[in-house]
């Protein structure tokens, strides 16, 4: 092998390593929706670039993988937007100018500064949401009696309930019952909440997560899903017809999830390229239809076909937003709080 | 001259023994002594919100003793660990005895083949597996009304009663191994010698084959509780959530807050109740002279 050659072959593994390849990589932690390469290449094609991305499906995975990460190895996230506030507080999110994205196109309860901003910084930019309900079998349950959240406490449903193992939506599902605006919550009403939980959890069959509570819904040991997701259903739905979700007239309850760049990023101008291009109306379309999990895009000029926007029940969301309260936001200590509330209602007897 | 060479035999000796236990020390102190020290370190440095460098505290224990709820999980983490080895001892010892002493030697092997057989399948699957058959919809239920035992479907799954059944069906084979691997060790003749001294064959069970079995129903119990008492699939998809035990509690201080200094206090605690139970069962596991 003359020297010329040599030299050629180690160009060519030094651009294999991945410090090599970091220039032409955008690194994103993300959910499990925006990994389909119908929504990434267009990006990557478009800059010239890779997007690495690692999988995560809570704002404790980001940290657990950030705590093994160096400053600067990750560009963008995506998280469940009522964690803004912890993770501005821990000086991991970079600021965002507002002009860079189409608040126009979001709906003004999707776009309010309360989840995106942290003293009137704006932190995350909201890219798809969706609704906590309440599920139920329409062959063994009234739907109409379903549009009252009253009615899970009904003796009549004992033993047909299954809680949703997540104690946010449970929570407000119960302060909304007891009349309360969820985003006014305090340690003061914990005991009245608590005490309404273990009464739910006495006339319910089981608590837990979505395996478990679609096992629950198909097998017939519930009938009645408080708190889930529409995707618990959706996830379901072919093999049971008959499964149909309701937001309660007296208020539902409002995931949302939003990207974010990392304050230590070396790459910001394209991770904010990135950003805005999640959020345009193509990549939107894309998002809400991905194939992990359908939900409602946050831009409302997202490019659908009308049978999409059906399934996505669009002509709804402006009454269900109107009626839906957003996850609470939350300091560490309250959320502490609520966890260990909701520890004690699952151990009651 | 003679000393000395003695005493070189001896050092040599010393110097072997050490090179043959040093892997599995070494072995030891990275991967169980060392994560146990980092658990134990991290116990200390509590949680702040903003991310900075804790303070050295105690913090993470008063906050972990203080919530009922937490502590109520490790009694019931023991008392579900409790009823799940005495189950499956019970269970397990006269499918051992039987193997060991009334199956002929030819097919003792295929019977510990279809014993094991649980045993090939995902630890996860066989839990789901159980919530079918124990559904309203599932084998159980379809059997009881068919028989018109029942009217209509009772709830099976979902209770802490599951838990220990979902538990039971794994640790019955693990414990009729470790019964049955002692069992084929005693030497007949004590039986033999018992009987020919006038002892009843029940007798002669209670006053010979049973102690001597011990060793074996020891390290049963203990492996039990070791693998019964961390686990966390088991009591999370059969158990419904309608009581928490400690490992569950564990992962919600890791899956929502990451609250690493609360999960490691609670870890150290069910690492203090296994060595309880070492010390417990360490004698009865040694007692073995056959």
């Amino acid at each position: 092998m003359n020297i010329s050659k040599s030299l050629w072959v180690g160009a060519a593994l030094l651009a294999l390593t991945p410090a090599a390849q970091a220039a032409d990589t955008l690194n994103v932690l993300t959910w499990c929706d925006h990994e389909d390469p119908a929504l990434l290449e267009p990006f990557e094609q478009a800059n010239g670039v890779k997007i690495n991305f690692k999988d995560i499906d809570s704002t404790a995975a980001i940290l657990a993988v950030l705590g093994q990460s160096k400053p600067g190895d990750w560009d963008v996230l995506v998280l469940d937007q009522t964690d803004t506030g912890r993770l501005a507080g821990m000086k991991l999110l970079e600021p965002l100018d507002a002009k860079d994205y189409p608040f126009s196109d979001i709906p003004a309860e999707i776009a309010d500064p309360k989840l995106s901003s942290v003293g009137g910084t704006l932190y995350t930019i909201p890219e798809k949401f969706g609704y906590n309900t309440v599920a139920y079998n329409k062959a063994a349950v009234d739907p109409q009696a379903m549009t009252d959240i009253k009615a899970i406490w009904d003796p009549k449903f004992k033993g047909r309930v299954a809680m949703y193992d997540y104690y946010v939506p449970m929570i407000e599902y119960v302060a909304i019952a007891l009349g309360k605006k969820p985003a006014e919550l305090s340690e003061a009403d914990l005991p009245a909440i608590k005490d309404k939980l273990i009464a739910l959890k006495a006339n319910s069959s089981m608590i837990g997560d979505v395996t478990t509570v679609q096992q629950a819904l198909a097998s017939g040991a519930a009938d009645i899903l408080v708190g889930g997701g529409e995707w618990v259903t959706a996830g379901i739905a072919k093999d049971n017809p008959n499964l149909d979700y309701v937001i309660p007239t007296q208020g539902g309850v409002r995931w949302q999830q939003a990207l974010a760049i990392f304050a230590e990023s070396k790459q910001k101008d394209l991770a904010k390229k990135f950003v805005q291009y999640i959020v345009s109306p193509e990549a939107q379309g894309k998002l809400a239809t991905s194939s992990c999990y359908w939900g409602m895009p946050a831009n409302s000029k997202a490019v659908l076909s009308d049978e999409q926007k059906a399934i996505l029940r669009w002509s709804d969301q402006p009454g269900y937003i109107k009626v839906s309260h957003p996850y609470l936001q939350m300091t560490p200590e309250f959320d502490k709080a609520l966890q260990a509330m909701w520890a004690e209602v699952l151990q009651a007897k | 001259m003679v000393s000395s060479n003695e005493a070189r035999a001896a050092s040599q000796a010393r110097l072997a023994g050490l090179g043959f236990t040093l892997p599995a020390v070494a072995w030891i102190v990275l991967f169980f002594g060392a994560p146990l020290a980092v658990m134990a370190v991290m116990s200390l440095l509590p949680l702040t919100a903003d991310g900075t460098p804790p303070q050295l505290s105690l913090k993470a224990y008063r906050d972990f003793f203080s919530q009922p709820a937490y502590v109520q999980a490790i009694w019931n983490s023991v008392v579900t660990t409790a009823l799940v080895v005495a189950i499956s001892l019970l269970l397990a010892y006269p499918f051992a005895y039987v193997l060991a002493t009334r199956v002929p030697k030819r097919w003792q092997r295929f019977a510990l083949a279809c014993a094991i057989l649980p045993f090939w399948t995902s630890y996860v699957v066989r839990s789901y597996a159980w919530l079918l058959v124990l559904a309203p919809t599932g084998i159980v239920n379809w059997v009881l009304i068919n028989l018109h035992l029942i009217e209509r479907p009772i709830t099976l799954a979902y209770n802490p009663s599951a838990t220990v059944f979902g538990f039971v069906h794994f640790f019955i084979m693990l414990n009729a191994l470790t019964i049955y691997a002692n069992l084929v060790q005693i030497n007949p003749r004590y039986v033999l010698a018992a009987q020919d001294l006038g002892a009843s064959a029940w007798r002669s069970f209670i006053a010979v084959t049973l102690p001597l079995s011990v060793p074996g129903m020891a390290v049963g119990a203990f492996l039990t509780v070791v693998l019964c008492i961390g686990d966390f699939i088991t009591p999370q998809i059969l158990g419904g959530n309608k009581e928490l035990l400690l490992p569950q509690v564990i992962m919600m201080q890791i899956q929502r807050q990451l609250d690493l200094p609360m999960a490691s206090v609670m870890s150290l605690v069910l690492t203090v109740i296994v060595a309880a139970v070492y010390l417990l069962v360490q004698k009865p596991m040694r007692s073995a002279r056959l």
